[in-house]
């Protein structure tokens, strides 16, 4: 009797589970189906889901209709270049918060931590002036720098992970006379490779997501990335929905690709970023 | 603060195992500045793109300045103007709407996901379903809901219309819809954030209460309102403020979807500093209320923490 109402309960909740997979799911089922349609197709009532022909061309009048490729190249590039310098540059100063002693590491650490309070519409009128005096603006540099440089939640990030590395491991390397740079590097970096590929998953969405940012910054279509392309995309086709969804799929494909590779680190990283809650 | 040892051996981490006390001693001294040398390119990038942007912020927004003309330092008026500026105070009402309206809903479905999901099989499938609407670009997504709020031909009409008959409303261009449907679309996009972080404060609670709850004979419902709902109140209360904070920044879906439109019902306060910058190239204005803007959430998050303490329910 137990039992039986113990699997009618669970029946009824994986109902209502899949029924809220659904929704969160046909949203992009509808992008990709709709982007492949012919445009009378779209204004069927009622609406009709599977494309009938597939018009495989509206990809590629889609990525001739603006220069997406260029785009994609730029957020491409951006990408890779932010990634590779923050993990980098984030877990050595994680390392060095994490591990050495040395005057003012707490108050230095509290004033990075401080930093991730700020949100990012307070300081970006005057890095845009800094932008504009040392002739950045309209230039991926603009990008690419200050995230290159500067992610605090990345530090805070690594440094937990840092932390939970015994001390042993290092003691050992000191009294072999290995001095801290090849400790960090030979020892260290390899201990803590899950947090630096979930860091890195983070901030290639990010980066990729972005709008604020080059929305500011850039001016030129071909310096866009592939978020500002698809604005402009919007702007200029608002009513071709086929292309506008084509647009859409191509803006949305390496990221859902990204994800699906990487969902165990994403889903890591975002609970390690709660915990300290 | 002088980090030499001074022959201090209790300082050496057990020194019974270095018996040369020269080796740590050198490391000890360079030590310093090897943390230095290690913190050095994100303390550039700290200093000149979070530091100085922030105290400047906090001069231009003293001044009346173009960004190019001469600057004028006028004080606090800056901010005098904009709290009594019709546009801001649009902007702050459908932003403390937007929030009032996202916020709550997120967080109860969310809740309610991760303990649905907490108790059956499959959940690393379910997860990543509701997961992938997070990690999506807000541009693509603003694109793909302006057609399924779309009055004429968009789904969610078209299915009004179909099941149940009703006509439905212009979601994206009727001034009372138009929150709600942005609402909508971010409850959507944030719904999975939530959920994972709410199923990790899950596992944290010790499968005894619940034995000990079976033994006393409390039901599911008992046990999710007496066990569950007040042990996960930690992560509640994380997930509260940061849902808070992320929704008085909204931006993206406004501009897309309908450009702070119609009639300003979708005019954020993001969109207000943007538009004060960048279409009235008044720096000063909108540099004030960029920093009213951190001023509320900074007085929320410290607010929240120091009520937390009353409430939130920390396990052991």
């Amino acid at each position: 009797m137990i039992h039986r109402g113990l699997r009618i309960s669970t029946v009824v909740l994986h109902i209502v589970l899949i029924l809220g997979a659904c929704m969160m799911a046909l949203p992009f089922v509808w992008m990709v189906l709709s982007s492949l349609k012919d445009l009378s197709q779209v204004f069927v009532v009622p609406p009709k889901w599977i494309p009938d022909p597939f018009i495989w061309s509206n990809y590629k009048d889609s990525l001739t209709a603006l220069p997406f490729g260029r785009a994609y190249f730029n957020s491409f590039y951006i990408n890779i270049i932010v990634v590779v310098s923050q993990l980098v540059t984030c877990s050595m100063a994680a390392y060095a918060f994490a591990k050495i002693t040395f005057p003012f590491r707490e108050p230095l650490f509290v004033l990075f931590l401080a930093t991730m309070m700020v949100p990012g519409q307070v300081t970006i009128i005057p890095l845009y002036l800094i932008m504009k005096n040392i002739g950045w603006l309209d230039t991926h540099l603009a990008i690419i720098v200050p995230s290159a440089l500067l992610n605090a939640f990345g530090v805070f990030l690594l440094r937990q992970f840092f932390r939970g590395i015994p001390k042993e491991m290092e003691e050992a390397a000191i009294v072999d006379g290995a001095n801290r740079w090849t400790i960090y590097a030979r020892i260290m970096i390899p201990l803590i490779k899950p947090a630096l590929s979930a860091l890195g998953i983070f901030t290639f969405l990010g980066m990729w997501n972005n709008f604020f940012n080059p929305l500011i910054f850039l001016s030129s279509t071909d310096k866009f990335t592939v978020p500002m392309m698809l604005n402009l995309y919007r702007g200029m086709y608002a009513t071709d929905w086929t292309l506008m969804m084509a647009g859409a799929s191509i803006a949305l494909i390496p990221v859902l690709i990204v994800y699906i590779i990487g969902q165990k680190y994403i889903i890591e990283g975002v609970t390690l970023s709660g915990i300290k809650g | 603060m002088n980090t030499q040892p001074a022959g201090s051996s209790g300082a050496a981490p057990s020194p019974e195992r270095f018996p040369e006390k020269r080796t740590t001693l050198k490391s000890k001294t360079t030590d310093g500045l090897w943390g230095y040398f290690f913190i050095f390119p994100q303390m550039i990038g700290l200093i000149a793109f979070s530091l100085v942007p922030l105290i400047s912020a906090f001069v231009i927004s003293m001044m009346n300045w173009d960004g190019m003309g001469a600057k004028k330092f006028i004080g606090l008026q800056n901010f005098v103007s904009q709290l009594q500026d019709e546009e801001f105070h649009i902007a702050l009402v459908n932003t403390v709407y937007y929030t009032i309206l996202s916020v709550p809903t997120g967080i109860v479905l969310a809740m309610l996901v991760a303990v649905g999901l907490n108790r059956v099989r499959g959940k690393i499938l379910y997860r990543l379903i509701y997961f992938m609407p997070n990690i999506t670009m807000s541009v693509a997504v603003a694109v793909v809901f302006m057609w399924l709020f779309n009055a004429d031909f968009g789904l969610i009409n078209m299915y009004l219309q179909q099941w149940f008959g009703i006509t439905g409303p212009s979601w994206l261009t009727d001034s009372r819809y138009v929150m709600p449907s942005i609402a909508l679309l971010s409850v959507w996009m944030g719904l999975g954030g939530n959920m994972v972080l709410f199923l990790a404060g899950l596992q944290g609670i010790s499968r005894s209460y619940y034995e000990a709850a079976e033994i006393d004979g409390a039901g599911k419902w008992q046990q999710l309102i007496h066990i569950t709902i007040p042990l996960l109140s930690p992560t509640t209360f994380f997930v509260t403020i940061m849902s808070i904070i992320g929704s008085f920044q909204v931006f993206d879906q406004s501009f897309v979807m309908t450009s702070g439109g119609p009639a300003k019902a979708s005019y954020t306060l993001v969109y207000h500093i943007y538009e004060t910058a960048f279409a009235d190239f008044t720096f000063g204005k909108s540099t004030a209320s960029a920093v009213i803007l951190f001023v509320m959430i900074l007085s929320l998050t410290l607010f929240q923490m120091k009520m937390s303490k009353r409430w939130v329910h920390y396990e052991d």
